[in-house]
């Protein structure tokens, strides 16, 4: 794998394999020290186009953890501002001398373009709509935790904007390649345009799918699609689609809650709900280090990864 | 080979003029048509030159020259320039620019001022310029009300016909490709075609209202197809063109997130390559346009969603056509020439161009290899801009000569000026 745009870049085996390095990872990051050598003398920069908490101090602390050098870029401080080109941009810093670039970018394909025009090896953190590969990565490790690495037959319903989501996008795909049998849940104007190619089914009634479910997977509302006509009103959303104190409440007790930051408590998921011990919210982001310590090391390592 | 029919022989020219056709002619200056077809030059009704205003991604000049390499001896140019072809000074400028050129240059008038769909350009004065066509291409005119207007007012016009942009922006806006199956993998915010559907239907409409003519600009859609079926059968009075990457490429291409892929309206679906074949085939579609749209490297070298839209097509479109339409007999070629040549001579109004080659005619004529093989280079294009998307792809049928009212503008494939 020379990068990762895509978790078709990956299939079953791809994902099997990242989760078991993965696996490796996690007890480093849980040492006393956490930290190997794997990446000594390797650079990664961080070419962030958009605003980003979670995803970016990720892949920081993951490179920092493997004992590679980082370098941060985030579009807003930069020459970007004076008008320079995606392609002089990204030529500029892979001219210091980059190893990896990881790409946040608000337009689909934009690390699929940059990896045309630079030799360093790249990983999508996020495109536009398209996909967030590292995060579908993370999503089902942290299933794969509680439910074994198997996901056969394990029902997950997807419950928000789909149609506006890159992590809708590659979880789904991720998801079902594992085995799930995933259900997209949304108003109708949430909802992929066309549903080839998703491997999944649909629904508009969160109600009726929350029984047949063994994870409720939340993605983040954003304000404001209100005015784009997604839906009427926040309360209405919540109304209909939010899990809410209530719906939670007849969940079984093993059904697990999934979000992919950052939250809008009291929108798609109560407060209270995002604290139950069924939530695994906070596990994700943790999770997420380790993973993205296994994509790096698989794209620029060589050797044993843990010392 | 024109309107009447084929036949072999030479053809004479003496100054602007055909003096005879017939066989064993000679003449001062020979150029050798062997193995070649001679058709009347072709006639693109949809071109963007780009000058004034983004002189980097082409000039009048370079247009043109690219323009008769392809075979044209007429293009249209479309009003999208800065300042735009919304008052005379501007188009009297192209024009007198067009005219030393080595392509016979119209301009396209705007619809509005500043293409903004408010209030109407000023279509008497550009008529009286010489503009036939009036369009905002690039932009649709949204409101149904100044649509009216605009076909009232042309109305009282001579050969006016307006040309309309048909996308509706509430539909289209924001959008990036083609909304279907590939734009809901990739993620990429979509153009529906119902948002050319919904203002074919609507300005087939507005013509039967009112009674001017309706141009309907790179129709690329089965739905809207359909519909300026139905309007003809109903006698109205609408015209088509399609472009040859609307009958050629669909938008799985966008796959690639190469920006050389995104056009407005863009890349759809199988099904509607098959539709605007369809169309061409049985003269829904009237005739083919290229829709030229030069854009330089660093335009196009950014991500998809942020490129801007168009493709380069003068100096593919004859052997697209050929390759894809009149090869797999989609059209014979008689057919393919009405809809490159006499077909948007016609629309246009333009007297001198698309034949028939006769004697006593102005010598505007396209003299075509068929079987020339030839590879897409971008930098070996005449256009000043690279983004074709047929990069790379070995195509059949190249311009041997084109001659321009009796001056061979192109001569074994070579510009001479």
């Amino acid at each position: 794998m020379k990068h990762l745009l895509s978790v078709d870049d990956l299939g079953r085996d791809g994902v099997d394999e990242l989760c078991e390095l993965a696996e490796s990872f996690l007890e480093v990051t849980q040492r006393d020290i956490p930290k190997v050598p794997a990446l000594r003398g390797k650079t990664v920069a961080c070419v962030f186009y958009e605003d980003s908490t979670r995803t970016r101090l990720s892949f920081e602390t993951a490179a920092k953890r493997l004992s590679a050098d980082t370098m941060a870029f985030s579009a807003g401080t930069s020459s970007v501002k004076k008008g320079e080109s995606l392609r002089d941009t990204v030529q500029t810093i892979e001219a210091m001398g980059v190893d990896a670039m990881v790409v946040r970018h608000g337009s689909a394909g934009a690390p699929h373009r940059i990896a045309t025009w630079v030799d360093a090896a790249v990983v999508n953190a996020g495109d536009g709509r398209h996909e967030h590969p590292t995060q579908a990565l993370l999503d089902a490790f942290t299933l794969r935790r509680h439910r074994g690495p198997s996901l056969d037959g394990a029902r997950v319903a997807i419950v928000g904007d789909v149609r506006h989501s890159r992590v809708a996008r590659s979880s789904t795909k991720v998801f079902a390649a594992l085995g799930a049998k995933v259900t997209l849940v949304a108003p109708p104007t949430m909802l992929p345009e066309s549903l080839d190619g998703w491997p999944a089914g649909v629904s508009c009634d969160l109600d009726a799918v929350l029984p047949e479910v063994d994870v409720v997977y939340l993605l983040r509302i954003q304000h404001e699609r209100q005015d784009a006509m997604l839906f009427p009103s926040l309360r209405e959303y919540t109304t209909r689609f939010g899990l809410t104190v209530e719906r939670a409440a007849r969940l079984r007790d093993d059904v697990l809650v999934m979000h992919a930051g950052p939250m809008n408590r009291g929108v798609e998921i109560a407060p209270e709900v995002a604290e139950t011990p069924r939530s695994v919210i906070t596990e994700q982001v943790g999770n997420g280090v380790a993973v993205r310590m296994a994509v790096l090391y698989s794209l620029l390592g060589s050797g044993a990864p843990v010392a | 080979m024109d309107a009447t029919g084929e036949r072999v022989g030479d053809v004479l020219v003496e100054g602007e003029r055909i003096a005879d056709v017939g066989e064993d002619l000679r003449g001062d200056r020979e150029l050798d048509a062997s193995g070649c077809v001679i058709a009347p030059g072709l006639v693109d009704l949809h071109v963007h030159l780009r000058e004034p205003g983004m002189e980097e991604a082409e000039t009048i000049d370079t247009g043109a020259r690219a323009a008769a390499l392809g075979g044209f001896t007429a293009i249209v140019a479309m009003p999208n320039t800065t300042p735009p072809h919304d008052d005379p000074a501007v188009v009297a400028a192209v024009l007198g620019k067009g005219a030393r050129s080595c392509c016979d240059v119209q301009a396209a008038g705007a619809i509005t001022k500043g293409r903004e769909g408010v209030q109407l350009a000023p279509m008497g004065e550009l008529h009286a310029l010489g503009v036939r066509i009036f369009t905002d291409d690039g932009a649709c005119v949204e409101a149904a009300g100044v649509m009216r207007a605009a076909l009232e007012y042309a109305g009282s016009l001579p050969d006016a016909v307006v040309a309309q942009h048909a996308e509706d922006p509430s539909l289209a806006a924001g959008g990036h490709m083609h909304e279907g199956d590939w734009s809901s993998r990739l993620g990429i915010p979509g153009r529906p075609a119902a948002a050319e559907d919904t203002i074919v239907a609507r300005d087939c409409i507005l013509a039967a209202l009112t009674g001017t003519r309706v141009h309907v600009l790179h129709l690329s859609s089965a739905g809207a197809t359909e519909q300026v079926r139905a309007a003809k059968a109903r006698g109205l009075p609408v015209t088509a063109e399609a472009a040859p990457h609307h009958f050629t490429l669909t938008d799985e291409a966008c796959a690639s997130f190469d920006p050389a892929f995104k056009v407005h309206p863009p890349l759809r679906t199988p099904d509607d390559v098959a539709a605007i074949k369809a169309g061409l085939a049985d003269g829904t579609i009237d005739a083919i346009a290229t829709d030229h749209a030069p854009h330089p490297t660093e335009a196009k070298e950014r991500p998809f969603e942020e490129a801007p839209p168009g493709m380069l097509g003068l100096e593919t479109a004859l052997a697209l056509t050929l390759d894809e339409l009149v090869t797999p007999a989609v059209l014979d070629l008689q057919t393919a020439l009405a809809r490159l040549s006499w077909g948007p001579a016609a629309i246009a109004g333009l007297v001198d161009h698309g034949g028939p080659i006769v004697a006593g005619a102005v010598a505007n004529l396209c003299v075509f290899d068929p079987a020339r093989r030839w590879t897409v280079v971008p930098e070996s294009l005449a256009s000043r801009a690279g983004n074709t998307p047929y990069a790379g792809r070995e195509l059949r049928g190249k311009v041997r000569h084109t001659v321009l009212r009796g001056e061979p503008v192109v001569v074994d494939g070579c510009a001479t000026r």
